[in-house]
């Protein structure tokens, strides 16, 4: 195969170097909540440059999955998800973190990164030219669909109080309508207000919303923050691979499934975690721990994220349609340095693509070590600095984060309030969860579900736009079955009694509802 | 992370600053924040990437430093352009048809002659493109099938009230016929759609017939045909009278000095005549324009009255408001009521 010189063309000294700078740079930027994949990356375009071209895709594809792998810790450590990807990291990593299991959870999620972004990239490698036809197949209406699986997660999440996570996904889904709309163009909900014009930007709305009740509760409960243990013990490897070896299925159906609605643009990221995590519990024979600190939950939407990464770049390099925002960045800079994309990427250019390719394989391994070293690294400084310092500098960092993905004090402001409105409707049982799936999810539906209209209307068919294309009902299928699991579950008590069992004798039940998530 | 920014600006600058030579005590003495109304990876940040290559070799050796400020379509950052450091060092990137449109339709946060633009370098012409493997192989067939059958061709664009769906408004008229404009987000998610095969055809920019080879052009809405689809008819070959595309250029606050304005310009004028950054725009597909401070009156003028009255066509706005030259007032004014968005 001679792919394989392409192999040795990414492994000069200086194409190692950028990838191990790349990933260590990306993985401390995507552990600082606010400071997404797509900043980091659009802010070293230009010294890339005065690169070769596959040099400089190298270290962006580096700083990217590196960023992926760092939301991991904000999500496990501080409860908060620094992008859409890490969202379903928080229902079981948090609680992990809560009982003292936080290097645990770290070193898994190091673990099923690295597992999630080869299964992506070799798809990348193997498989890119078909796998960017399906991507194709996809329309409007299956992206609706999708978004609609991704609802049902709602079900899942608020067992014990189906209406109020219905009604917390409801008000998620009338923030997502604030501004002006895609198809129509009408300006909704913006209180006549020109700030609130451009909607509310999801990454802020997940920091004020998971960030600020963690903050307000560090402040107003005198016990630390995360429990500690007592005894050193290291990375904890061993007792993560063999987790990581019990659970492999697990892995690798979420590195799959990571893949596959990684190549679909504009959905890929938000929701491959999603599924991910709901495909894990419903098949787990332990699904009722999931959402109490359940490590299948952390290793499946941990390996989903990375794999997108590999996944999101299959519609960009072979059609030129970015995958996901960094995606979109870098596809710029290749047009910059005159490269085309498209089918001729892969024979003409093969050179680059192929060295590029490699390069991402070599960055997702130099992850493992650096992962682990940085993951030891924060979950130490979390675990060790006291309250006083801990709440002021995540609370500076809430304000930075969130200002710097748009430049816009606005988004601040929104922060702020989503923050407070969290806190409150966690006294009353609201769980942030759906209120985040209805905004970052009402997009999706709401797009796909109009452009289907009008598609269906214009060929006088809205019944079969809906209803009768296979993908959709391939899709529709996965929905029913999520949606009525829960029932059979219980009904056969598959899954399990709550509260007993290994490896959480502690499992944080007396937490504040705010925490359980 | 603004500090992060400028450590990582400041590595390319002096990079740049070693290869440059010494440096004029004139502006510009020090880096220039452009900030680009839209996320990151959209064509307006293409292109201004593409300055940015050359703006150090006609700017004392100073860069660029590109900044995003995404929102609203472009106008929440040119409602805040004219509260910005007006010294130069602050320069934005402004869109036409968007801050024609935008401020006619709605509360924009901003007027049209609030924003002090200095250069509209280059312009994307609008064009009609299908998938690769589609029936259609001629604007021709096209419109003969939508003539048979109203309303059953669909055209993916990005956006509503976007320079796409006046297009395919405009298509409409000229040509007779009824077809349906699904909008999408971006266009990037348009082109999904047109490549596979969702839509009939795509009402977008001649940039996603150069840039996406499973595409096929069938007319570019430029005076000439393009030297980077060579095959491709005009529509005025085509037998439709229609010209007209997204202009970018450059925009200061407008307290800025006179003769810092002109010298932005003048910067702009001189990346424009450079040959590779000639070569690089036009390979993507983006026809370069010599709209400098002296041109603008006249372009802003000319833009404004065919924007107007395309507007008042489609309802957007209510005829012979505002300081339109436009003779519309034959336009059904309970139309216009009817779909007014605010």
């Amino acid at each position: 195969m001679d792919r394989l010189q392409y192999l040795f063309d990414a492994l000069t000294p200086f194409n190692l170097l950028l990838a191990l700078a790349g990933v260590v740079a990306g993985t401390v930027i995507g552990a600082l909540p606010g400071l997404s994949a797509t900043m980091a990356v659009a802010v070293l375009v230009p010294i890339t440059f005065a690169m070769e071209p596959a040099s400089g895709l190298i270290m962006l594809g580096a700083i990217y999955t590196g960023a992926i792998y760092g939301g991991a810790f904000a999500a496990i450590l501080v409860n908060t998800p620094g992008t859409p990807s890490a969202i379903a990291t928080t229902f079981d990593g948090f609680p992990m973190a809560k009982r003292g299991d936080g290097d645990l959870a770290v070193t898994l999620a190091a673990l099923a990164s690295v597992c999630g972004g080869m299964v992506g990239a070799v798809a990348l490698l193997l498989l890119a030219p078909p796998l960017a036809r399906v991507s194709l197949a996809f329309g409007p209406v299956e992206y609706f669909w999708l978004a609609m699986l991704g609802l049902t997660l709602i079900a899942a999440l608020s067992e014990g109080d189906l209406l109020k996570g219905l009604i917390g996904a409801c008000f998620g889904l009338l923030l997502s309508m604030v501004g002006v709309a895609v198809v129509g163009g009408d300006v909704r909900f913006t209180l006549g207000s020109p700030y609130l014009i451009g909607g509310i930007e999801v990454v802020s709305a997940l920091i004020g919303l998971y960030c600020i009740p963690v903050l307000l509760d560090m402040v107003g409960t005198p016990e630390a923050h995360l429990k500690v243990s007592t005894a050193p013990r290291g990375f904890r490897l061993k007792e993560a691979l063999g987790i990581s070896w019990r659970y492999k299925f697990n892995l690798l159906r979420s590195s799959v499934i990571g893949t596959f609605v990684g190549i679909l643009p504009g959905a890929g990221g938000s929701i491959a975690g999603l599924v991910a995590y709901s495909e894990a519990r419903r098949s787990s024979k332990r699904s009722r721990h999931f959402g109490t600190g359940e490590p299948e939950g952390v290793m499946a939407t941990e390996a989903a994220n990375n794999a997108t990464v590999g996944g999101g770049f299959i519609p960009t390099l072979v059609l030129g349609i970015p995958g996901t925002p960094p995606d979109a960045v870098i596809l710029g800079a290749l047009l910059v340095q005159g490269i085309r994309t498209g089918s001729s990427l892969f024979t003409e250019q093969a050179a680059i693509s192929y060295t590029f390719i490699f390069g991402l394989l070599i960055a997702t391994v130099l992850m493992l070590p650096t992962g682990l070293l940085i993951g030891r690294y924060a979950y130490k400084s979390i675990v060790t600095l006291p309250k006083a310092i801990l709440v002021p500098t995540i609370a500076f960092m809430t304000v930075i984060g969130s200002y710097a993905i748009q430049n816009s004090a606005v988004d601040v402001v929104i922060m702020f309030v989503l923050g407070i409105v969290g806190w409150v409707l966690a006294r009353y049982g609201f769980k942030p969860s759906p209120i985040v799936l209805g905004l970052v999810l009402g997009q999706i539906a709401e797009q796909g579900f109009v452009q289907g209209w009008l598609i269906g209307s214009a060929t006088d068919n809205r019944l079969g736009m809906y209803f009768g294309r296979p993908i959709s009902m391939a899709i529709i299928a996965f929905i029913v079955l999520s949606l009525f699991w829960p029932l059979v579950a219980s009904r056969f008590k598959i899954g399990g009694k709550t509260g007993g069992g290994a490896p959480a004798p502690d499992a944080p039940r007396k937490e504040k509802p705010a925490h359980v998530d | 992370m603004a500090t992060f920014r400028k450590i990582l600006g400041a590595a390319g600058v002096s990079a740049l600053m070693l290869a440059a030579g010494p440096a004029f005590a004139e502006y510009p003495e020090k880096s220039v924040t452009y900030i680009i109304p839209f996320g990151p990876g959209g064509e307006s940040d293409i292109t201004a990437r593409m300055q940015q290559e050359f703006f150090p070799k006609y700017a004392n050796g100073q860069d660029v430093v590109i900044q995003y400020k995404p929102g609203g379509g472009g106008s929440q950052a040119w409602a805040q352009l004219n509260d910005m450091p007006a010294d130069g060092y602050t320069i934005m990137g402004a869109n036409v048809p968007h801050t024609l449109l935008q401020p006619m339709i709605a509360d924009a946060g901003y007027k049209t002659d609030d924003l002090a633009v200095v250069h509209y370098f280059h312009y994307t012409p609008d064009a009609i493109v299908v998938s690769k493997d589609s029936e259609f192989e001629t604007l021709q067939d096209l419109i003969d099938y939508a003539k048979e059958n109203p309303g059953a061709v669909t055209f993916a664009g990005s956006g509503s009230n976007s320079a796409n769906h006046l297009m395919q408004q405009q298509l409409d008229k000229l040509a007779g016929i009824t077809t349906t404009y699904v909008p999408f987000k971006g266009t990037g998610a348009a082109v999904q759609a047109i490549m596979g095969n969702q839509t009939t055809a795509g009402a977008t920019y001649s940039t996603v017939g150069v840039n996406y080879p499973e595409t096929r052009t069938l007319a570019v809405a430029a005076d000439e045909r393009l030297p980077s689809l060579p095959d491709v008819p005009t529509f005025k070959e085509a037998g439709i009278d229609w010209t007209g595309g997204a202009y970018r250029g450059v925009a200061v606050p407008a307290e800025t000095p006179d003769d810092i304005k002109r010298k932005v310009s003048e910067i702009i004028s001189a990346i424009n005549a450079d040959p590779d950054f000639r070569r690089k725009m036009e390979e993507g597909g983006f026809v370069l324009t010599p709209i400098d401070m002296d041109a603008m009156p006249e372009f802003l003028a000319e833009q404004k009255a065919k924007y107007r009255g395309i507007a008042e066509e489609m309802g957007l706005v209510e005829p012979g408001q505002g300081q339109s030259q436009a003779q519309a007032d034959d336009a059904s004014a309970g139309q216009a009521t009817q779909s007014q968005t605010q």
